[in-house]
Order: C-alpha cells, then structure tokens, then sequence
C-alpha cells in the first residue's frame, strides 16, 4: 500500500487533494473515538468518590437503598458531613432478575422466530414478518412505558395476583401490579427483535452445502436445521445474546415506568409471588434520582450507577466481539 | 460491524428459494416444534398490531386538534393542562440538529473505514468504538453530556448564571443525541458502500479521476440509498430517546429560551420533546395525565410508523439497484 502511494504522489499532482482528503477523514475519525473514550474517563472520574468511600461493599447488601440515597442526598449541603454509605446490591439483584427474566425468555423465543424465519416461513409471512420486527424495535421505549403501566400492569394487578399472596408478604411489600414480571415480559419484546436479527444472520450464513448434506441422508429439515445449521450458529446466537443483554442492562426509561421503582430485593424465598413484587434496576435508580445531580455526594452515587453499567456495557459488547472471531475463522461473516 | 445495524433490527437480505415439503411424516415432536415456531411468528404479529391498534383507538379517543396548537401548562384536570405544541415543534428540531450532526460525521467515518481505513489498527480501533457507541445505553450518553457541557468552555451553548453553568439546551441535547445516531448511519453507509463492486471505482480511477473526485461523484451518490435509510433508522432512535431528552433538554414544560438572540436563544434554552412529555404524564411520572400520554404517545406512534414506512420504500428502492446484472 505504502509503496503503490509513493509512486502516486511522484507521478500524479493530483495525489495531493486525496491526502488531505484522507488526512481530515482521519482527523474527523479520531476526534469521535476520543470523545468516546473521553467519555469512560469523565464517568469514572466522576464516580470514583462513591467507589472510594465504599470499596467492595458498594456492590454488597445492607440496610435500605432508598433510605442511603436519602441520606446521601440531603447531606449534599454541606461538603464537610458528605455521606457516601451506599450498597448497591437490591439494585443490581434487579438488573440481574429483569435483565436474566427477559434474556431467556426472548432467547427461546428468538430461535424458534428465527429459524422460522430462514427455513420454514413462507414467502408472505416473512415478508411480513421483516417490517413487524422493524417495528417493534423502533418503538420508543416511553411508549412500551406507558402501555405497560396502563395495560399490563392494571392486568397483574386485578387477575393475575391473588388477595391471598398479597396478603402473605403485607408485612414487607405491597403487591399493586409494578412488579417483576411486568418489566420482563415488556423487556423480552423490546429486546427480541435485536436478537431475531442477529440469528437470522447468523443462520442465513451457513453454508448451504452443510445443510443440504444432511437433508441428503434423510433427516428432516427441522432437524437438519437444529442439529446443523443452529450448531454452526451458535457464535451468532452468543453474539446475539449479549447485545440483548446491554440493550436491556442499559433500559432506563421503561423500567423505571413498570418496575415498581422500590428499592426492594425481590426474595425468591417467598415463593412464586415473587415474580410479583416490585423493585428496581440500576439505570432506572439513575433517571429516577436525576433531579438530585445538583447534591455532589448523590452525583458521584449516580455516576458510580452509570460507571457500573458502562463497564458492564463494554465487557458485554468485548464478549460479543470475542464470540464471533470462531465464525470469521470459517470465511463466514454473520 | 453487524452490531448497530442489528440495532435497528432492519434489513433481513433474501434466502435461497427451497422446496416445500410436507411435514406429515415428521415426529411428532419435531411437528410440534414447527408448530411452536409458527405460533411464535403470528405472536409477535399479534403484539405488534396489538401495540398499533390499542394506540390508534386510545389517540383517535384522546386526541383533539387543539391538543397540537396548545402549549402545555400546569394543572391538575385534562382541561388545565393544555396541549403540547412545544413538544411536537422541539422533537421536529431536535431530530433535525442532531441528525446535521450525525448525517455528515457518520458517512465521513464510513467514508473512511470503507475507503480509506489505514493505518488498519486505527480502522479496528474505529471499528468497535462505534459498534461500543451502538452499545451504549442512552442513559450514559445522557451523563456523559451533563459533564461535557456544564464545563465552562461549552458555557456559551447553555444557560449561565452566576458564572455556573447550567449544562443543559438544545444544543447539548442534540449533540449527544447524535452519537446514538452515529452507529446506525456509519454502519448502513458503510454496507451500500461495501456494496458497490471494486470495478465501478476502477473505472473512476481509470477515467483520471482521483479518490476524493471518485468518492464524492461516483460512490456517495451511489449509496445515497443506504445514505437514507441510515438517517431514517437513525431518526427513529432519536426521536424514541427519552434519557438525554429529559437530562439534557431541562424537560421544561414550555421552551424556555436563555438570552435575547432570535433563535440562538431558544437553542440555547430548555424544553421538551413528545417522549419526555409521555413520561412526564404518565401514571408514574410527575404530571399524571393519561389521556394526554395516550395522545403524544400516538402521535410518536405516527412518525415512527412512517419512518418505517419510509426504511422499506429506500429499501425497495435500493434492492432495484444491481450492479453485477
């Protein structure tokens, strides 16, 4: 290349404008992935007073959340008696039980769609198909908010939760429809149509042959789709899985409206009602608090909030890249 | 590079047709798989045309012209609260900003990576910060501006009182908003351009043209579909975003402008788009007005349908395009 470019700039004047053409482009270019890294540099500078204070027991359990966020807010008066005790561990038990709840259930269903969709589904189905899944994913996440808190959650509440399970956990919480598994289901159809399009290319993307061999013995498309091609696929399911999974780490807005926005660790050991008590996830504890920016020990809280969600982002989004290196090993690019 | 366009959850390329055959003489339980498969497909059918029609029944009942030439205003009644004008004219100039500054970035970055891409470990660097950017929650970007635009030196693109600035406007907004925007535009650019077979530029150069000439001539008007639809995935992602929106735009009920100045002072004031408005009157948010959720909710419901119209009409379009027949 370096070579081929030499001989230009010698033999043609004309070399010069696609320099400086370059030279821009690549200054452009640098100026955005520095912002982005500016980015992780401010957010964690930010941060950093909140991680300080509580070391390791920030991501631990102890004493109420809300009760430390107050705290911490109204002892933003006075720089000298800043509290920082905060323990973030009801929150991140959310994330992991929404986020978890919602991955599975759209991973199922995301497989079966998909292989539907490249093998089985005729031509006016797919064809309808496309602009659904386009649709469901541009839906504004303040719109599946607001149906979920207007429809599903009025659901919950008047049929699917009893008296009789209200009543057993009265002493702790109130059951009243914002609850675990509002947030799930409306998650798994936020997030679906990410993944459904992650696997369709990942399974349009094995090769033709291998699947045909298999027919050629005898075995059943449904098989032959299984045991091949979503085998063959399965860096693209990975791939799939864990850009779902920040998309739905990363969901403020909806969680915040149908999740209950309590403080509050949803206790398997209560039994299936649990599915029903309300809590509240990491980036919703953010855009519900966002008032509080002006008190500097809430600030450094909230940004120790958005810096543990920014690490988990990008570890997700490195995992998602590492996942698909076996596919580009094959000559496949999905 | 298949993560922001996975975002928007868009172009789903052609099959190779296949013979149908019957599954009659499958087991049952791979019968019953297929089964499940096609009762999977209809559900999200269902939900989709069920989130469509509850919405269009809900906005035709709550929507009244005088809804979209009313200003919002405090209250505690459906007849005290006014209609949202401000929001509907703020998300029209919101998306329009920071689709300027996303439409141009993102095809130079494409440009770029697709063209030009040396040194290679500059081009991978490039590569997975946009897909990163594709990744990162709404929310970050939101936290990220509060810090970027409260420092002093950005002061004149806000409010400032008492030499504390206060971060938030139009054009903060609009810049972070963009970067959400960023990754779908340089990702679908980039795939027209990859799309435009070498010999196409050979001929260019062959002609005498240089690289920029080729570039601006011959290949963007060439991938002015792909062009397209990047801005319009990118606009529908802008225009759902609620968390920069309701951080960086003030989320003031009414525009709110900052100084004097014709329209810079608008631009540099507070307001509010049709999603921070859904949020503030939704049950759980502040103002508590349903009926006018269900409304702006429809109208965000109509421009995202016809952006979705739209991505299929360029994409039909772009599809008529062949190069190699």
């Amino acid at each position: 290349m370096k070579v081929d470019d030499d001989v230009l700039s010698d033999e043609e004047s004309s070399a010069g404008p696609d320099q400086r053409a370059e030279l821009t482009l690549g200054a452009l270019v640098c100026v955005v992935v520095g912002l982005v890294l500016a980015m992780f540099v401010f957010v964690l500078h930010e941060a950093w007073p909140s991680f300080a204070h509580n070391g390791l027991h920030w991501f631990g359990a102890g004493g109420s959340v809300d009760n430390q966020i107050d705290a911490i807010y109204s002892s933003g008066d006075n720089a000298a008696r800043a509290v920082y005790t905060f323990h973030a561990w009801p929150l991140i038990w959310s994330t992991i039980l929404i986020v978890g709840g919602a991955v599975v259930i759209a991973f199922v269903c995301s497989l079966f769609v998909a292989v539907f969709i490249v093998e089985f589904a005729p031509e006016p189905m797919r064809a309808l198909l496309q602009p659904v899944l386009r649709m469901l994913a541009m839906v504004p996440s303040v719109v599946y908010g607001l149906l979920g808190v207007l429809v599903v959650v009025p659901f919950i509440n008047n049929h699917l939760i009893s008296e009789h399970s209200k009543a057993s956990v009265t002493p702790i919480i109130t059951l009243d429809g914002y609850s675990l598994l509002a947030a799930v289901v409306i998650l798994a159809v936020m997030i679906a149509p990410v993944m459904i399009s992650i696997f369709v290319n990942g399974l349009r993307a094995v090769p033709r042959g291998w699947l045909e061999g298999s027919l050629a013995l005898g075995i059943n498309p449904w098989r032959t789709v299984w045991k091949v091609g979503v085998r063959t696929a399965r860096p693209a399911l990975v791939a799939g899985t864990v850009l779902a999974t920040a998309r739905g780490i990363g969901e403020a807005v909806m969680l915040s409206m149908v999740s209950g926005s309590v403080g509050f660790a949803p206790n398997p050991a209560d039994g299936l009602v649990f599915i029903f008590e309300p809590s509240r996830p990491l980036a919703a504890t953010i855009i519900d608090n966002i008032d509080q920016l002006t008190s500097p020990p809430m600030r450094h809280t909230l940004y120790a909030l958005g810096a543990v969600l920014l690490f988990s982002g990008a570890m997700l989004s490195f995992a998602g890249w590492a996942a698909k290196q076996p596919l580009r090993r094959y000559g496949v690019l999905a | 590079m298949s993560t922001p366009q996975a975002l928007a959850a868009g172009s789903l390329p052609p099959t190779a047709p296949r013979r149908n055959e019957s599954s009659a003489s499958w087991r049952l339980t791979d019968r019953l798989g297929l089964g499940f498969a096609w009762f999977l497909g209809l559900l999200f059918c269902v939900i989709t045309a069920a989130i469509v029609i509850y919405l269009f029944v809900q906005g035709i009942r709550y929507l009244r012209p005088s809804l979209l030439v009313t200003n919002p205003s405090a209250g505690f009644t459906e007849s005290q609260t006014g209609g949202f004008l401000d929001p509907l004219i703020d998300t029209v100039v919101i998306a329009v900003m920071s689709m300027a500054i996303a439409v141009p970035i993102g095809t130079a970055i494409a440009v770029w990576l697709s063209e030009f891409g040396r040194p290679p470990v500059l081009a991978r660097i490039v590569e997975s910060t946009v897909e990163m950017l594709a990744g990162t929650p709404s929310i970050l970007l939101a936290l990220f501006g509060t810090l970027l635009f409260e420092a002093p030196w950005l002061g004149f693109l806000s409010r400032t009182s008492g030499g504390v600035v206060f971060g938030r406007s139009f054009f903060a907004a609009a810049a972070m908003l963009s970067l959400l925007a960023l990754p779908l535009v340089v990702s679908s650019v980039r795939e027209g351009l990859q799309a435009i077979p070498s010999h196409v530029r050979e001929a260019s150069y062959a002609v005498g043209k240089t690289k920029t000439a080729t570039t601006r001539r011959v290949l963007l008007p060439a991938a002015r579909p792909s062009v397209l639809t990047g801005t319009m995935l990118g606009l529908g992602r802008v225009i759902g975003d609620t968390a920069i929106v309701v951080l960086l735009l003030g989320n003031t009920l009414t525009n709110d402008p900052s100084g004097s100045a014709p329209i810079l002072s608008a631009l540099r004031g507070t307001g509010s788009t049709l999603t921070s408005y859904v949020f503030y009157n939704a049950p759980t948010g502040d103002g508590d007005q349903p009926g006018k959720a269900y409304a702006a909710a429809f109208v965000l419901l109509l421009m995202v349908l016809a952006l979705n119209v739209g991505v299929d009409i360029v994409g039909r379009r772009g599809t008529a395009l062949r190069w190699n027949s």
